[in-house]
């Protein structure tokens, strides 16, 4: 299965959960300590399981991720 | 080029072609039907667009398209239809697009009657859509002035960007008059790189109209307002007509102008020192015209095919309200000589 | 190691001032993603709505004009008629499109204008806050049919693709939805292909998009997503509801 990286632009972010809510592998989810300049949790990155499907890019409304395939 | 015996519904979709316009969008209401139907059939020998659109308010937001997209583009109505357009005038208005509307009035208000009216005086000079703005009007008197004003209208529209209406109404639309198309623009039209072509390599355009910020909104109606100071400047535009040596005058325009001048025969073989400000911009209304004859004139009779809408621009003209006498028929009538003589008369008395 | 997803070019860094969770911000992307893939940016003038989607005009990075509430596709057609060689859309949500402009849209259509339409239907007047729109479901709550639209009382809620396709003019309607990634790609799918065929000249291509509004409906994002899987969808069905290409293809 293909690894992959996912980035999260944290200030684009508002915390709308849609990404973690379509990760298969639970790679995201929202931050418990962190509020962004527009005053929201944004989503983080939790582990390393990320296979690149972009699913959760997809389900972004606000473009605030990037997705990288890991060779 | 020589006169051509023309209708004047016709004659003015001639102009339009003349001076460059190959789209009209437009929907059909009596009595200027024959501005799209005309259209429809001559437009497209030009490589031009003909739209019947499915309402007044399609045609004028099809016009507001065709403008941001850069094109010389006109509409045509008549009273009900041009008051179903005033959303899109406005919109045109604030985007500081070019545009130009015709209205053919009839006797209104509602779906009134399908005579010729001039009621549409303030819809026209005062607005009509929500907002600050004006329009430039023009009021034509016979069918060769209809066709001129329609010609300059796309001049003025884009040297000044905003919407221009030929306020005439339905017997200018409906008489045959021999007409030549000679104007000739006098103003330096810069190219429209504002409009909307795609971005190409270059940046991309906008046409906005929604400035949600009260400050930016304000100063967005302070610039069309700089605009409009220009167009009061400039564009003032009146007739006089037998004024040298006049004491009294009529203020009349468009179709109820032409009954004016004949009863001012009348009055003068009668004696009385009469003539006529006629009003062929009617925004900018020409104050001009009344600031020179200072105190010369003792009464202002103004004549219109409505119950008084001009009045108060008159008043303002002349600063004198009390100087002004009103005769006005509504409802699609138009008032015949020998009322307008007994009018002058009765205001005039023995003063000759 | 590759980027295989970043936020295209055809989209502006203006932030967008949707609330969490509105699919305008998706809409938008596949739109701007179609017309990159399809090197139409250049080319695309894009009439906007009046609704939340107002400001769309900022967020697209091509040419586009705030319109008249519902006025989009007359707009548009002034556009298309001036320039026929470039790619004319427009943006528009139910209130403005299935309301207010209903005339417009069914004329263009009929007309068979060829621009495309991106029909965002959430089933409620968002920029307003919340009142009942044309494709309101029956029984759910709007601030002014506060106990649930009624039918009886409210009136029925109005199938767009449906009786869009009912008409001759258009060449390709398709519904669509974004509730889940694989919405997501096919409504991606819908978008490019409505686009393409408004570039071979062929007619008016349409795509409904079936979308959430989680401020006005009460739920989470994640929760009105659910809503439009198991309430909105049933009622809107996603599918191809008409294709002379595909026609053409038999």
């Amino acid at each position: 299965m293909a690894k992959g990286r996912v980035t999260i632009n944290e200030m684009l972010c508002k915390g709308c959960e849609l990404c973690v809510s379509v990760c298969p592998k639970h790679v995201l989810q929202l931050s418990t300590t962190k509020i962004n300049a527009l005053g929201y949790n944004p989503a983080e990155v939790v582990n390393d399981d990320c296979i690149a499907c972009t699913s959760c890019a997809k389900m972004c409304p606000d473009c605030a991720i990037t997705v990288e395939k890991l060779d | 080029m020589a006169k051509v015996l023309m209708k004047g519904n016709e004659a003015v979709g001639k102009a339009a072609i003349e001076a460059g316009c190959r789209f009209f969008f437009g929907y059909p209401i009596t009595p200027q039907s024959e501005v799209p139907e005309y259209l429809s059939s001559e437009l497209p020998k030009v490589g031009g667009v003909f739209v019947q659109a499915e309402s007044e308010v399609a045609a004028i937001n099809m016009v507001y398209g065709a403008a941001g997209a850069g094109a010389r583009v006109l509409t045509s109505s008549s009273s009900p239809g041009i008051a179903l357009k005033q959303e899109g005038i406005g919109y045109i208005s604030n985007a500081g697009l070019p545009a130009v509307i015709i209205n053919m009035m009839r006797g209104g208000p509602g779906l009134g009657t399908i005579q010729p009216g001039q009621a549409d005086y303030n819809m026209a000079v005062k607005g009509g859509s929500n907002g600050d703005y004006h329009n430039i009007v023009l009021a034509p008197a016979s069918v060769q002035e209809a066709v001129d004003m329609v010609m300059e209208a796309f001049d003025l529209a884009d040297y000044y960007g905003t919407p221009v209406i030929v306020l005439a109404d339905g017997l200018i639309g409906q008489m045959m008059e021999p007409v030549e198309f000679n104007y000739v623009c006098k103003k330096e039209l810069a190219p429209k790189t504002w409009a909307l072509t795609g971005k190409g390599d270059g940046e991309k355009h906008m046409v906005e109209n929604l400035v949600i910020e009260p400050d930016e909104c304000e100063a967005w109606n302070k610039k069309h307002f700089e605009t409009y100071a220009k167009i009061e400047a400039n564009e003032q535009a009146w007739e006089e007509f037998l004024m040298d040596d006049a004491e009294y005058a009529f203020v009349s325009y468009g179709t109820s102008s032409r009954i004016v001048r004949s009863a001012i025969g009348y009055l003068r073989e009668a004696g009385y020192k009469v003539g006529m400000i006629r009003p062929k911009t009617l925004w900018p209304f020409p104050t001009k015209a009344f600031e020179k004859l200072d105190k010369k004139i003792k009464k202002y009779m103004d004549v219109e095919m409505s119950m008084g809408q001009m009045v108060q621009d008159v008043a303002y003209a002349c600063n004198d309200k009390n100087k002004i006498e009103f005769y006005g028929r509504t409802g699609g009538v138009v008032p015949a000589v020998d009322e307008i003589v007994e009018f002058g008369k009765k205001v005039m008395g023995g003063d000759k | 190691m590759a980027v295989i997803f970043q936020k295209t070019k055809a989209l502006t860094d203006v932030k967008l001032h949707y609330c969490p969770g509105c699919a305008h911000g998706i809409v938008h992307r596949l739109v701007a993603e179609a017309l990159e893939e399809l090197d139409e940016v250049k080319n695309a003038i894009v009439a906007v709505p009046v609704g939340c989607s107002v400001f769309a005009n900022k967020y697209f990075n091509f040419d586009a004009i705030q319109c008249a509430h519902g006025r989009a596709p007359a707009t548009a057609t002034g556009i298309k008629r001036v320039h026929p060689d470039k790619m004319v859309l427009t943006y528009q949500g139910d209130g403005d499109l299935a309301s207010i402009g209903t005339a417009e849209i069914i004329h263009a259509a009929a007309r068979g204008e060829k621009i495309t339409t991106i029909f965002i239907n959430n089933g409620i007047y968002g920029m307003t806050g919340g009142q009942m729109a044309p494709t309101t479901l029956p029984g759910m709550k709007a601030t002014t049919a506060k106990n649930g639209r009624d039918p009886k009382i409210n009136g029925n809620p109005i199938r767009v693709c449906e009786m869009l396709s009912a008409l001759d003019g258009p060449v390709y309607i398709e519904r669509v939805s974004v509730s889940t990634p694989a919405q997501v790609t096919q409504a991606k799918r819908a978008i490019k292909k409505a686009l393409e065929i408004q570039r071979k000249g062929l007619g008016f291509t349409f795509v409904e998009v079936v979308s959430s509004c989680p401020t006005n409906w009460g739920l989470t994002p994640v929760k009105a997503m659910e809503f439009v899987r198991e309430k909105m969808i049933p009622y809107y069905p996603l599918g191809v509801y008409k294709d002379i290409t595909a026609e053409e293809g038999k």
